[in-house]
């Protein structure tokens, strides 16, 4: 570490002291402050708030949401990533952008869209409101909103990976008599899994933490399209500080939890391919 | 990819069943779900937002922006996004340096912390700034005393912009910072120039593109920015509405004139992440040589 040397003792110290300082002041400070206004009730009004059934519902429908936006976005950007990897056609440098649109829009663009589609003179409205289908204000609107939001996660990770990797070993499979799906079990899923369980995590976090979106397609309708993220708004709107900051807390808890997880992965992902 | 197009046996020797294929599932088929997918949930829905605001030409967004607070509320937003992707670019370039440049205990978990704003939910975010800096709160309190208002201001939406695309920056920087060759700080050094010379004609030259890229994906999110900001901001119009807020409420009374409006800031904001993959993939290209 020759360049060690040439970056002096005390520069050094200052330039990490600037930096833990900066890390500190914007993301630690604010969770320690959310946690001390969570726990100083004490711990029974923890418990009170985990049994309200509107909490309860709507860590449930959090969970409901996250879950089918994972799995959908997940197996569709396998695919995508195949074909941005793999294959070649005129126009593949538009999918490539269009796999990076949901990034640059707003979550309150993405209501919009919704509102847009299927909101009352919606393009589709008629039509589903004629199979009896509820879209808007109901679940279905709220986990297509949250797919849209996750499209990108696994798509960045595993396109890469899969360029990286070659198709080597799939090549060999093959020559071997493998069929198609057994190859894409055997061989493509084991090499890519860490950057795909990477993307997922990152998808699951931007899943449960969506509020702008879900907010405009939900309805707000208590107890009914309540995710946890706008219970802890309408706590906060009606004076519940307490329960607010309580599932707030959760929230960011389990976050952290995904968080030990991206980074797990991270590491395993960059080691898979080196 | 060249090793792609080599095959251990000569084709025409393998049955037709066996052969190599491009890619381990048929090809059209994937291209095609992939393309129905894309077409279905990304341009089915950005096309609706263009029809329904520019359908009747530019009435709507004109509409729009006569209503009450639009312009201060647009304003703000991108004011607001330049201070965030300046500062963050700066805070950022300079954690991506300690992470890569510097060893000390606890490097690992200096470089997860960071990563933090990608998992806490924005909203979540948004209570902890009030939570640390709201009237109510002792540091709050102090603040107010002395003149600073934090929470329902412009400060705490800066605070919430700064923390959502802390990462956004020092994940832009650190690969390049890591990969890149010392040898000419070596040289520079050794002909006498100072740490600061060094680090500005040499290391901050190369790292350009990369900061450029991180700052403009933080404004670019920080346009579009709604749960860290809904309760810092206080949302009161001509002071510290923003855009997506505003959109919200316009949303409620005129859908066609929202989606002008959101054509218009997420016109600026994509083009900013086009540049942004031109920028990472330009320097990638020249650096993996």
């Amino acid at each position: 570490m020759s360049s060690q040397a040439h970056t002096g003792r005390g520069v050094r110290a200052l330039l990490l002291g600037l930096a833990l300082t900066y890390v500190v002041v914007l993301l630690i400070a604010p969770l320690a402050g959310i946690a001390y206004y969570a726990l100083k009730p004490g711990f029974g009004s923890i418990v009170d708030t985990l049994q309200l059934r509107d909490v309860q519902h709507a860590f449930y429908l959090t969970a409901v949401i996250m879950f089918v936006a994972v799995v959908v976005t997940g197996v569709l950007g396998i695919v995508v990533a195949l074909v941005l990897a793999r294959d070649r056609f005129a126009g593949k440098a538009v999918v490539s952008a269009l796999v990076n649109l949901p990034l640059a829009v707003s979550p309150v663009i993405v209501g919009l869209m919704a509102v847009l589609l299927f909101g009352t003179a919606g393009w589709f409205e008629p039509f589903f409101a004629a199979q009896g289908i509820q879209i808007m204000f109901a679940l279905p609107a709220m986990i297509l909103v949250t797919i849209f939001i996750s499209i990108p996660f696994v798509i960045r990770e595993v396109a890469p990976l899969l360029e990286e990797l070659g198709m080597d070993e799939e090549q060999t499979a093959w020559t071997l008599g493998a069929s198609r799906l057994q190859t894409f079990f055997r061989i493509t899923l084991p090499n890519i899994r860490w950057g795909l369980l990477y993307g997922t995590a990152l998808s699951a976090a931007r899943a449960i933490g969506e509020v702008g979106a879900v907010l405009i397609v939900s309805g707000l309708l208590q107890g009914r399209t309540e995710t946890a993220t706008l219970y802890v708004l309408r706590a906060f709107d009606q004076y519940q500080e307490e329960q607010g900051y309580i599932v707030a807390l959760m929230l960011a808890g389990f976050s952290i939890l995904l968080l030990i997880g991206i980074e797990t992965f991270k590491r395993r992902s960059a080691r898979a391919v080196s | 990819m060249a090793g792609a197009a080599q095959h251990a046996v000569p084709r025409r020797f393998l049955p037709w069943r066996v052969r190599p294929q491009p890619g381990a599932l048929p090809r059209w088929s994937l291209r095609g779900v992939a393309l129905l997918y894309l077409g279905l949930f990304v341009v089915l829905p950005v096309v609706a937002v263009l029809e329904s605001g520019f359908g009747d030409g530019l009435t709507n967004l004109k509409d729009a922006m006569a209503s009450f607070g639009a312009w201060k509320a647009i304003r703000l937003t991108v004011v607001m996004a330049v201070l965030t992707a300046v500062i963050n670019g700066a805070f950022g370039t300079l954690l991506a340096y300690v992470l890569v440049r510097i060893r000390f205990p606890g490097r690992e978990l200096l470089s997860a912390i960071v990563d933090l704003p990608f998992a806490i939910p924005s909203l979540v975010a948004g209570v902890m700034l009030v939570a640390l800096y709201g009237p109510s709160s002792a540091l709050g309190g102090w603040f107010e005393d002395h003149g600073l208002e934090i929470i329902f201001a412009p400060p705490g939406i800066l605070l919430a912009l700064l923390f959502v695309t802390l990462p956004l920056v020092v994940r832009s920087v650190q690969p390049v910072l890591a990969e890149l060759d010392r040898d000419e700080e070596e040289a520079a050094h050794t002909l006498g120039s100072g740490r600061w010379t060094t680090f500005r004609k040499i290391v901050l030259p190369a790292l350009r593109p990369a900061i450029a890229a991180g700052s403009l994906l933080a404004f670019s999110r920080s346009l579009g920015e709604f749960g860290a900001i809904v309760f810092v901001a206080g949302n009161i119009p001509n002071k510290t509405l923003t855009a997506p807020v505003f959109i919200t409420q316009l949303i409620n009374v005129s859908p066609d004139q929202a989606a002008a409006v959101s054509a218009l800031i997420f016109g600026l904001a994509f083009i900013v992440v086009l540049v942004t993959e031109k920028l990472i993939s330009r320097h990638s290209d020249r650096y993996s040589a």
